[in-house]
């Protein structure tokens, strides 16, 4: 599972959508085993898209679950998308490794609102839940 | 600006799915196009642009067509084109402007003739003699390339038309991406299911669907992740859920989605596949999603299920069972009971999430089964906040099925809906394995 999806999951527990602690999950470092995939390929404009439905808090909670803390408080910004310059370039190799190669391929999330564990096996998330749940 | 005539050479299969196609790529490419003329029942399609470059961008990845030329001419004999070619407004001109340009000439048959052997065609190429082309003939490489294009009448019996009904003449502008149709066949797809969906309809699908390049795609029901691929191909970042962790697991290393996605050389196109059911979905409730594209369980592989117990009183005090000191529901290895759910309360759920999740204007396309001998109307599903664009039905035998595709408008479009209300009359999977006999 890629970094950058841990921004788009939440809890699946229905009722927690009520909550404002169902995103992001809580990700336990010591239970998580990262992995680098060296094979995807760069693609800047790619990123600049995606970064714009990122939640910027929320990748900072879940890079410092897993132990990095030396992120940027804010959310980077481009001034022209269209003319990227070469400080921007810097910023988005960055990204791409942190969001795109970076992958938990086992591991285990929480709900801070209701608690529930999920896992990851394999790369592969896991969101279902048990029927008192449901 | 003055437009130029252009020739559009389709496949004549699928037509249902054809002009949608070709409305969806000319509305993404925010291209003013006249489809007064055109006709479900011909290959051909004579059309107006602004220039070539209109007219690649158009078709590079449309399926269901094969290639789109510049208009030279059209007759019923050769005779009646070279007239129509000599008396075609700026003639002169375009004589000039590929005078010295090295070319070569291509032939083309629609349904019906012989293959030509080579003494036949430099007998046609010569009657050409009065087009002055002074370029090299370069068969491997030219500048241009102008084809003929004969027509038949379609087969009566077993008997092929042996004359051609039309000879149409055109300059190669742009080839369509039909290619692609072989380069995703399911045959050389690492890895695939029982329930993986055809190359050519998947694609044509993510084209109807207008996925974009560098937007966010989901299949809420990915299974093998057929329709990831086809909107991977077209640039979409994608992700997909399906409830059968098996399908998304696949069969081990190198057989699974992501490794599909390497071996067409798109691994960056692809984000995640998660177990998860969609009714319990945990993509956070504001991340927008430009396209969802999906083909429902319609439970004739397996029966519709979602998460929760079928009958809940024999699970009561179940999550409190303890296994090893530890509560058996948080356990790696726990797995889920699922209970079975209806096709139209599943579509009912697809409907509102795409309402809910897509931005206005985005699109949401999927795939419905509806038994033909059944006469009842079939009920297509309906929302208020999207406009249903497109049903574009492929036949089968004894069964149909139709892509179905909605367009968000917002809250504030108010479109008729029938959410809530039970559509389909019979179980589709219980028809299909009585084989549609009552």
């Amino acid at each position: 599972m890629k970094f950058l999806t841990t921004n788009f999951l939440k809890c699946s527990v229905q009722s927690c959508d009520t909550s404002n602690d169902n995103f992001p999950l809580a990700y336990d470092g010591s239970k998580c085993q990262l992995e680098q995939d060296e094979s995807i390929e760069f693609n800047p404009e790619f990123l600049v898209n995606v970064l714009d439905r990122v939640e910027w808090p929320a990748i900072l909670q879940v890079a410092s679950d897993l132990g990095n803390t030396s992120l940027p408080p804010n959310k980077p910004v481009f001034e022209d998308s269209n003319a990227l310059t070469e400080d921007d370039m810097a910023i988005l190799r960055d990204l791409h490794v942190l969001l795109i190669k970076t992958s938990i391929v086992e591991g285990e999330m929480k709900c801070k609102n209701c608690g529930h564990t999920y896992y990851i096996k394999n790369g592969i998330p896991n969101l279902l839940l048990p029927p008192h749940l449901a | 600006m003055v437009k130029k005539q252009y020739l559009l050479y389709m496949v004549q299969i699928h037509t249902n799915f054809r002009l949608a196609e070709l409305e969806s790529l000319a509305d993404l490419f925010n291209l003013d196009i006249d489809f007064s003329k055109y006709n479900a029942d011909s290959p051909f399609f004579f059309v107006e642009l602004d220039n070539d470059d209109q007219a690649r961008q158009w078709i590079k990845r449309s399926i269901l067509t094969k290639a789109i030329y510049e208009y030279w001419g059209k007759g019923e004999t050769m005779e009646q084109l070279h007239d129509t070619i000599k008396n075609l407004e700026g003639f002169q001109t375009r004589k000039e402007q590929f005078k010295h340009s090295s070319f070569k000439f291509e032939f083309e048959n629609f349904q019906g003739g012989k293959k030509k052997d080579m003494a036949t065609k430099v007998k046609q190429m010569e009657t050409f003699k009065y087009l002055n082309f002074e370029g090299k003939i370069d068969l491997k490489n030219p500048h241009e390339t102008f084809t003929l294009i004969e027509e038949y009448e379609s087969v009566v019996g077993n008997k092929a038309a042996t004359v051609p009904l039309s000879y149409t003449f055109g300059r190669f502008v742009g080839s369509s991406d039909r290619s692609s149709m072989e380069r995703y066949d399911l045959k050389k797809r690492p890895y695939k299911g029982t329930t993986s969906f055809e190359a050519e309809l998947s694609l044509v699908s993510a084209n109807i669907a207008q996925v974009k390049p560098g937007s966010l795609m989901y299949d809420p029901f990915a299974g093998t992740g057929s329709f990831l691929t086809a909107g991977g191909h077209y640039g979409a970042l994608v992700m997909g859920s399906d409830i059968d962790g098996r399908m998304i697991r696949g069969k081990g290393a190198n057989i699974d989605i992501k490794s599909n996605f390497n071996y067409y050389n798109e691994s960056n196109k692809f984000l995640d596949v998660m177990t998860m059911d969609f009714t319990h979905n945990a993509l956070r409730t504001n991340l927008v999603i430009d396209t969802i594209l999906c083909d429902p369980p319609y439970g004739i592989r397996e029966s519709i299920k979602i998460l929760g117990a079928r009958d809940p009183e024999r699970f009561i005090g179940k999550e409190n069972l303890v296994i090893d000191g530890e509560k058996a529901f948080l356990r790696k290895d726990y797995i889920p009971t699922k209970k079975p759910y209806s096709l139209d309360s599943l579509l009912d759920d697809l409907l509102k999430y795409s309402a809910e999740r897509l931005p206005v204007g985005g699109r949401l396309a999927f795939w419905m089964p509806t038994a033909n001998d059944e006469n009842v109307e079939t009920i297509i599903p309906l929302h208020s906040n999207l406009e249903l664009k497109y049903n574009c039905v492929q036949e089968f035998n004894k069964w149909s099925r139709r892509l179905l595709v909605y367009i968000n408008r917002g809250d504030t479009f108010n479109g008729p809906t029938n959410g809530g209300v039970q559509r389909s009359p019979s179980n589709f999977r219980e028809r299909y394995f009585n084989h549609f006999n009552k």
